[in-house]
């Protein structure tokens, strides 16, 4: 996708916009991190501390 | 994803960009209704015999809260149409033009893969599968078929929103169960007197949406029989969790009471049937309603979490 404010897409963007874009950047990068946690939090129950270990 | 397309075609517009916040897509995901599905689902959880590890049962629920909150994106998107024409609903983002319907979709359909492969990973593919079921269900069947067909669409529709404790009973035993299919009744039998209740308060919104809801279709007389005959259905099947053992005799007590409460709203509106005093009486039916269902599974969430602290699971 263009970067909409590269000058590609004719103008650049409001005050508004550019809040609201960081916005949702940030909520997406929260909610990626706590899915992240998650799955870490899941496969060490799941599979013990010992998946942690380089021994076979 | 930012941009609102439609817009860009019009010869001589400005080009317009998102201008959503991140509340605007939670608010998508139907927050209340979410609730009300964790409220279930851990009922579910709870009621289900043997141990399941905290980690595993918080990333279940939250699997099956992201699941209908995604098909409540997916409702949105697809009935923006019908949104936009009452009042109670104009203001969502998708009518209102904050978030693109493109968008909607993409999210809700990347929420809905996204919580059932994960549950189906956390937990086990039957509860994977029922969560999917469950979003198709919403999604597909009552959204874009059952509600603009028949005044049944939320009695049939409705098996979606009783479906969360069965899938939770699955995660955390990987079968279901007689008593998750109890829960599971008590919400499909509460939810016509639910919304008819409202429905008869708000039918001329429907009608100019073209939603045939039983008050526009078989008219406020039958939908009040109606609502009679499911509440007197629902008031002893409350009771029953408590009859089969799997609920103590706090939760009968208070399934007893909150039956009886039920019963007089419904005769209340059954027999109040013109002017303001009619919606007063339903909407009281309305709010008695939602208190009657968070109460049983309120006490059956309580108890069941005392025993496992006793226990010294938790």
């Amino acid at each position: 996708m263009s970067n909409p404010d590269n000058g590609q897409a004719g103008r650049a963007l409001t005050e508004r916009e550019l809040r609201s874009r960081r916005a949702r950047n940030v909520a997406l990068g929260l909610a990626i991190g706590a899915l992240v946690i998650l799955f870490y939090a899941v496969t060490i129950v799941k599979m013990g501390p010992g998946i942690l270990s380089s021994s076979p | 994803m930012s941009f609102v397309t439609d817009e860009e075609t019009l010869p001589g517009s400005r080009i317009a960009y998102s201008v959503a916040e991140p509340k605007d897509y939670f608010a998508l995901l139907k927050p209340r209704v979410m609730s009300l599905v964790v409220f279930t689902a851990l009922a579910g959880l709870l009621i289900a015999p043997g141990h399941m590890h905290p980690v595993v049962a918080l990333a279940s629920l939250i699997s099956i809260a992201v699941g209908a909150g995604a098909s409540g994106a997916l409702n949105m998107w697809y009935d923006a149409d019908i949104d936009a024409l009452m009042t109670r609903t104009r203001t969502r983002a998708v009518p209102a033009g904050r978030i693109a319907p493109g968008e909607a979709l993409a999210f809700g359909l990347i929420l809905s893969i996204m919580s059932v492969i994960t549950l189906g990973v956390v937990a086990n593919l039957l509860a994977g599968a029922l969560l999917a079921f469950t979003i198709f269900f919403y999604a597909v069947i009552y959204t874009m078929w059952l509600k603009r067909l028949t005044p049944q669409n939320i009695v049939i529709g409705g098996a979606a929103g009783a479906l969360p404790p069965v899938v939770a009973y699955a995660a955390a035993t990987g079968t279901v169960s007689i008593e998750s299919f109890v829960l599971f009744a008590i919400i499909f039998i509460w939810t016509p007197p639910h919304f008819w209740a409202l429905a008869l308060v708000k039918s001329a919104e429907y009608g100019r949406a073209g939603v045939p809801m039983m008050p526009n279709v078989k008219g406020p007389a039958r939908t009040r029989l109606e609502i009679v005959l499911y509440t007197l259905v629902l008031a002893p099947l409350g009771v029953a969790p408590w009859l089969m053992g799997f609920a103590s005799g706090v939760y009968g007590g208070v399934a007893i009471v909150g039956g009886a409460a039920m019963l007089v709203c419904a005769a209340r509106v059954y027999k109040i049937r013109a002017g303001a005093s009619a919606d007063r009486a339903a909407m009281q039916l309305f709010g008695v309603s939602i208190v009657y269902l968070f109460a049983l599974f309120a006490v059956i969430v309580a108890e069941r979490s005392l025993a496992l602290f006793s226990a010294g699971w938790i």
